[in-house]
């Protein structure tokens, strides 16, 4: 056990370490971000009593697009110079592999979600009610997301349409995820009157099975 | 050229398959005769103020819709069962199965949404109704199934688009327990009405004409699936004989000592 978690830690921390030298995520994927938020308010005429509203929602289709990105990052870094194939010999178990990737992911994500929270605050005016709740939907969102967009992306990986192929085989995936956090993000910012806590069990579940099922099938994905 | 034989013929059709689809033709033909034609349309009286209510003419679609969408479970289900055969044996006739069950399934759901959205225009008053739990679920499901043809169709190497198809199709099927068990589960957030099949609360022509319907798209399933299956079967076997000939070319070559052609270089 202790050496899986050190292998699945020897994998992320390759993965953050070539974004904290890279920077794709930081100089692109972040920007983006924001600049997504900023759409969303010339679409909606920048009416901030709309915004504020749909908050939640914008907030979390923002975070299925940049986790899109992220994703394909992740996949492409194994691509160049037969990577993946490195990864393959080195002996570590697939199920490893597939959590340290997809814990890079997940940071990376969630330093997505903080920035974007700060978005929707500064340029929607949102209010967080419960930050608990807040905080709690952020990270089982982002496991979820991670998890199965590891999965997905290697599913994708190595076919020369990877770019467009993964948003239509991850994104209906992704829609229980979309649901579930926008209605306990209504809760947290007082978009709506929903139980946001009885939400985030659905997300706990699936997190929990993507994370099983992610680590089950990858094994059989890398080994192809 | 190459030894290697074609083992099977150049045509899906077989003298079976040709009997199959007449009938199924005849039968779908009968089929919108009684639907469009011979059935009632949907007219009660309201029971306070005596006005017309019901469905109308619309509740004809009904007989195409319902037998549609219970056998786009039926050939998901099947693409699911298929997949995990095809995880555990590693065969071709599992792969391609899987393959046919999730097309034809794809064009009966989508069926199952048009002929749908056209029947709630009438009734519900709308094309889509954003509440309704079954429509999300059976869109995601075409959706997801959608994905997974198109990643069937990116990926050339017949191996892994078997493996990745069939992790897709696994993880796609769950959705359809929602479908299925969303009117039940969800009773408030749906406009679809229960299953009233099971207590038979539909009578004469109307149940004959739907039963006919079952029967008709059963066979529809059926006849697509076969063709579908064979095509399939053809393309591995041709994909498998261009490679045969490849090989045979380059041990030709090599045999005749022209080494640049047999490692695939211009001579």
């Amino acid at each position: 056990m202790s050496r899986f978690l050190a292998d699945a830690r020897l994998v992320a921390a390759k993965d953050l370490r070539i974004e904290a030298r890279s920077r794709v995520v930081l100089n692109q994927v972040a920007p983006f971000a924001l600049l997504v938020l900023v759409l969303f308010g010339f679409a909606l005429d920048a009416d901030q009593r709309t915004l504020r509203a749909f908050a939640p929602g914008l907030f979390w289709v923002a975070v299925l697009l940049c986790a899109l990105l992220a994703i394909q990052r992740s996949v492409s870094v194994e691509q160049a110079d037969g990577a993946l194939s490195g990864l393959r010999l080195s002996g570590m178990s697939p199920a490893a592999l597939f959590v340290g990737k997809a814990s890079a992911v997940f940071v990376q994500l969630v330093v997505l979600e903080v920035l974007l929270t700060a978005g929707i605050i500064v340029l929607y005016g949102s209010e967080v009610d419960q930050p608990l709740l807040v905080f709690a939907t952020g990270l089982l969102a982002a496991v979820a997301v991670a998890c199965t967009g590891t999965l997905y992306g290697a599913l994708a990986s190595g076919l020369g349409v990877r770019e467009t192929l993964l948003p239509i085989l991850l994104l209906p995936v992704l829609a229980p995820v979309l649901i579930g956090a926008t209605r306990a993000f209504d809760d947290a910012l007082g978009s709506a009157a929903v139980d946001g806590w009885s939400w985030l069990g659905l997300l706990a579940v699936f997190a929990v099975v993507a994370t099983a099922g992610g680590a089950l099938a990858f094994g059989a994905l890398v080994e192809e | 050229m190459t030894e290697t034989m074609v083992t099977t013929g150049t045509t899906t059709g077989s003298g079976g398959s040709r009997v199959l689809g007449a009938v199924t033709l005849l039968g779908l033909a009968t089929l919108l005769l009684f639907a469009f034609g011979l059935t009632e349309p949907d007219v009660r009286l309201h029971p306070t103020t005596g006005e017309e209510i019901g469905q109308f003419d619309a509740v004809r679609l009904l007989y195409l819709h319902v037998p549609l969408a219970v056998f786009t479970y039926v050939a998901f289900v099947l693409c699911a069962v298929a997949s995990a055969g095809y995880l555990v044996r590693r065969t071709p006739w599992f792969d391609t199965m899987a393959h046919a069950a999730a097309e034809v399934g794809t064009v009966f759901c989508g069926l199952v949404l048009v002929t749908g959205s056209i029947w709630g225009r009438p009734v519900w008053n709308t094309w889509w109704e954003w509440g309704d739990v079954r429509l999300m679920t059976t869109l995601v499901l075409f959706l997801m199934f959608a994905g997974y043809l198109a990643l069937r169709r990116a990926t050339v190497d017949p191996r892994a688009a078997a493996l990745r198809g069939a992790v897709v199709a696994l993880v796609a099927v769950l959705d359809l327990p929602l479908v299925n068990r969303s009117v039940e589960w969800w009773e408030n957030r749906t406009l679809h009405q229960k299953s009233t099949l099971g207590e038979l609360k539909i009578q004469d022509l109307t149940l004959f004409t739907l039963m006919l319907g079952f029967l008709v798209f059963g066979l529809v399933l059926a006849w697509l699936l076969l063709h579908r299956f064979r095509v399939g079967w053809l393309e591995r076997e041709d994909a498998e004989l261009g490679v045969a000939t490849a090989i045979a070319e380059r041990r030709a070559a090599i045999d005749g000592g022209d080494v640049d052609a047999a490692v695939g270089e211009d001579a």
